[in-house]
């Protein structure tokens, strides 16, 4: 018997990107709220869980061609040179610095070194998350 | 609200304990993430249940959660969540390799 | 405030994720590779003469002053064990690029190794024990991976217990950090020292010697401690010799490492206990380890047992106490991260001479590979302590701070534990070497282990070193210890108020 998937690939299709507007949103509200790279980056991880559980793995993997591990070691990269770019102002390692911009339309906002760090996790989480459950879930032997 | 805390984390421990006790691999490894969980708990408990706003910029509350528990717990859980990852895929491999999950099985000889 | 002191932890952990992006291109990987450790030597050398001309230097990372935030601290002791780590990484790197097979290789073995050395320099460094617990995992996951790639039956079944025992000890060495910061209210190493003191004077004395005992356990499982030692011999007979030289050389010391700095620096309350407690601890782990190594008929299983008997040694001179004692331990310490891993190079070109390591089926190689044998035999008898070598300082520090401080049956224990040493090590010696050769003439040919040598022989040349120029080196430890001895050091250039 040929098993219907409609029903979840309907609410996936709608479920998918709610979870993903939202983990962006966690994603910028980080450093003063709750929320940052990592808890944004399992959000994200898990809608791209929602795709790979419904749809079939071989066509996800086309839609969404990334190599995890590539992934990882970017994200590593742009959290350590954030950190480092803390050594050109002769401070310490890891120091934070931040400003208040007044932007038209958008009003005040801060731009702060800890956002590329936070980029960098949330690039590491949802590769990692992604990498760890496909490699288990794609033995089929 | 301390004293129902620690119970969970005893009988955390213990089914933790059981579990580690038992032949199969796959037990052993819940074992290990129940541990973990407990050892979690404790050092929320033991770090002093206290009611207050989270230490925020923004929040103006007469007393603040002390963050310090939350952060290292976290790290803690991240950190759990690789090691069990790992675990997991070790005791599947070791299972498909030795086509048996028990360990009494597994022991090996002391020279080979 | 100086990034100096960041630079043995970060550039490995950056040198890491650069590899994993070059992950097929093995010429580029090996070559970036022996760079960054062969720097990681200079640096850390460099670091440490810094240290000794101008004292101990703390990093307050992203700039959170200490009590509140991260530090990184370089004292001379954690300095000088990371230029010995540095160099015996060097050392097993060089032997992995002639040894290891290019498929495990390519299952990112460089990332792995280089992340292993952020774990190890960063337990050196840090200066807060929740950090301590970070790099300890950052080193075991690397350990994990390392010690199963490959991934053959054996070492399958072997990791399992390896990795279960490791995160058992992790989640015990959480609970400990919870019961002392429930107890303290912090986790910096400076400030625990001093609320360690206020707390133990207000009575508390007692539940700071049990978190002290749990994290002995903790430490004590990490460093193969009788008898929570029992994992050591079969997880590290698995892997490549490549890999479990790294990872006998690392590994245990770092455990090691974290007794001495705990207690020397924040349970000092009540070290009438917890050093008699250490000092039995390390007359069990000497002669355990050494009477299970006598039993042995495997050249790689007698190496891995003795790294067991060895860590008794380094412990045995934080239980007397002493400034002379603990000057042996460091001396002890480094000695045996280059001999043993100069060992167990040997080993791994023995076993690629023989292709065993079953001592009883090989004989004779002295005839067929001369330098091999010598080198080893420099090497054996430096870890049994004969002089001039490195050994027979180390163990002389020791045993003369142990007379100093009328410890006599410790000491009594060490000595017949060298003796014992020295039996194993002739065994080896005697089965493996002399004896009529085993090989023909033509496997001989095919044989040639010239190039394997290369990376023990300066190994070899730094234990004798460190035995000629005895006095020098001891005057180094010495300080190193003084400034152990000394919390208030520690504590004043950490907190500056």
């Amino acid at each position: 018997m040929k098993t219907n998937y409609l029903m979840l690939h309907t609410i996936t299709r709608v479920v998918s990107f709610i979870i993903l507007s939202f983990s962006i949103f966690l994603f910028f509200a980080g450093h003063n709220n709750p929320g940052g790279g990592f808890i944004g980056g399992l959000m994200t991880a898990s809608a791209l869980l929602l795709l790979y559980v419904s749809f079939d793995i071989k066509k996800i993997r086309k839609v969404i061609p990334f190599n995890y591990p590539v992934i990882i070691a970017v994200g590593l990269l742009i959290t350590i040179i954030t950190g480092l770019n803390s050594l050109l102002f002769g401070d310490p390692f890891l120091t934070q610095y931040f400003e208040y911009y007044n932007v038209p339309i958008l009003g005040e906002i801060e731009l702060t070194t800890a956002l590329p760090f936070d980029l960098g996790i949330y690039l590491v989480v949802v590769a990692i998350a992604l990498l760890i459950i496909l490699t288990i879930a794609e033995d089929d032997s | 609200m301390e004293i129902l805390m620690i119970l969970t984390v005893g009988v955390l421990v213990s089914v933790s304990t059981y579990l580690l006790l038992t032949k199969s691999l796959l037990r052993v490894v819940l074992g290990i993430v129940l541990l973990s969980h407990a050892a979690h708990l404790l050092f929320l408990t033991m770090a002093g249940l206290k009611e207050g706003a989270p230490p925020l910029l923004g929040e103006e509350a007469a007393s603040y959660a002390d963050p310090l528990p939350q952060a290292l717990i976290l790290t803690a859980i991240v950190i759990g969540f690789g090691v069990t990852a790992f675990l997991l895929v070790l005791s599947y491999r070791t299972y498909k390799e030795h086509k048996t999950d028990d360990l009494e099985k597994l022991r090996g000889s002391a020279d080979e | 405030m100086n990034n100096i002191v960041l630079l043995p932890v970060l550039i490995p952990f950056l040198v890491g994720v650069i590899l994993i992006l070059f992950r097929n291109q093995l010429p580029i990987q090996r070559f970036v590779s022996g760079v960054t450790t062969l720097g990681l030597v200079g640096i850390s050398a460099y670091i440490t003469y810094l240290i000794y001309q101008d004292g101990i230097i703390t990093l307050e990372l992203g700039n959170w002053p200490a009590p509140f935030g991260i530090v990184l601290v370089g004292d001379l002791f954690a300095s000088i064990m990371v230029v010995f780590a540095s160099i015996v990484a060097a050392a097993c790197l060089f032997f992995a690029f002639q040894t290891l097979h290019p498929d495990r290789e390519k299952y990112y073995f460089y990332p792995f190794f280089f992340f292993l050395l952020t774990g190890v320099n960063g337990s050196f460094l840090t200066g807060d024990i929740f950090n301590l617990f970070v790099f300890f995992e950052v080193m075991l996951i690397s350990s994990f991976v390392l010690i199963v790639m490959g991934g053959t039956k054996y070492q399958l079944r072997e990791s399992f217990k390896y990795v279960v025992i490791s995160t058992f000890g992790s989640m015990f060495f959480v609970i400990a950090v919870a019961l002392l910061y429930s107890v303290t209210g912090t986790l910096n190493y400076a400030h625990l020292a001093e609320r360690v003191a206020e707390a133990a004077q207000q009575g508390q004395s007692g539940i700071l010697t049990v978190i002290a005992i749990l994290f002995l356990i903790v430490f004590g499982l990490k460093g193969a401690l009788v008898p929570l030692h029992f994992w050591l011999p079969n997880a590290y007979f698995g892997p490549p010799t490549a890999i479990a030289a790294l990872l006998g050389g690392l590994l245990t010391k770092v455990g090691v490492y974290s007794i001495m700095r705990t207690h020397t620096l924040i349970f000092t309350h009540n070290q009438d206990f917890t050093l008699t407690i250490i000092l039995i601890l390390a007359g069990l782990t000497m002669f355990f380890g050494v009477i299970g190594a006598v039993s042995k008929f495997d050249f790689k299983r007698i190496l891995a047992i003795h790294i067991v008997s060895q860590v008794g040694y380094m412990i045995m001179g934080l239980g007397i106490g002493t400034t002379m004692a603990i000057a042996g331990s460091i001396y002890i310490i480094t000695h045996n991260m280059i001999v043993k891993t100069a060992l167990f190079l040997f080993c791994g070109a023995t076993e690629k001479v023989t292709g065993t390591t079953n001592l009883k089926k090989m004989s004779g190689l002295l005839k067929t590979h001369p330098y091999l044998g010598w080198l080893f035999f420099v090497a054996a008898i430096s870890l049994a302590g004969i002089p001039p070598l490195s050994g027979f300082f180390s163990k002389f520090a020791l045993v003369l701070g142990g007379l100093e401080a009328e410890r006599y049956f410790i000491v009594f224990v060490s000595l017949v534990v060298g003796l014992l040493t020295l039996f194993s090590m002739v065994k080896i010696f005697m089965y493996v070497f002399w004896g009529s050769p085993s090989l023909s003439p033509e496997e001989v040919k095919k044989t040639k282990v010239g190039k394997l040598l290369i990376p023990g022989i300066p190994l070899v040349i730094i234990s004798i070193l460190m035995g000629i120029l005895a006095e020098p080196v001891y005057l180094l430890f010495e300080a190193a210890a003084n400034q152990m001895l000394d919390p208030s050091i520690y504590i004043n250039s950490v907190i500056k108020e």
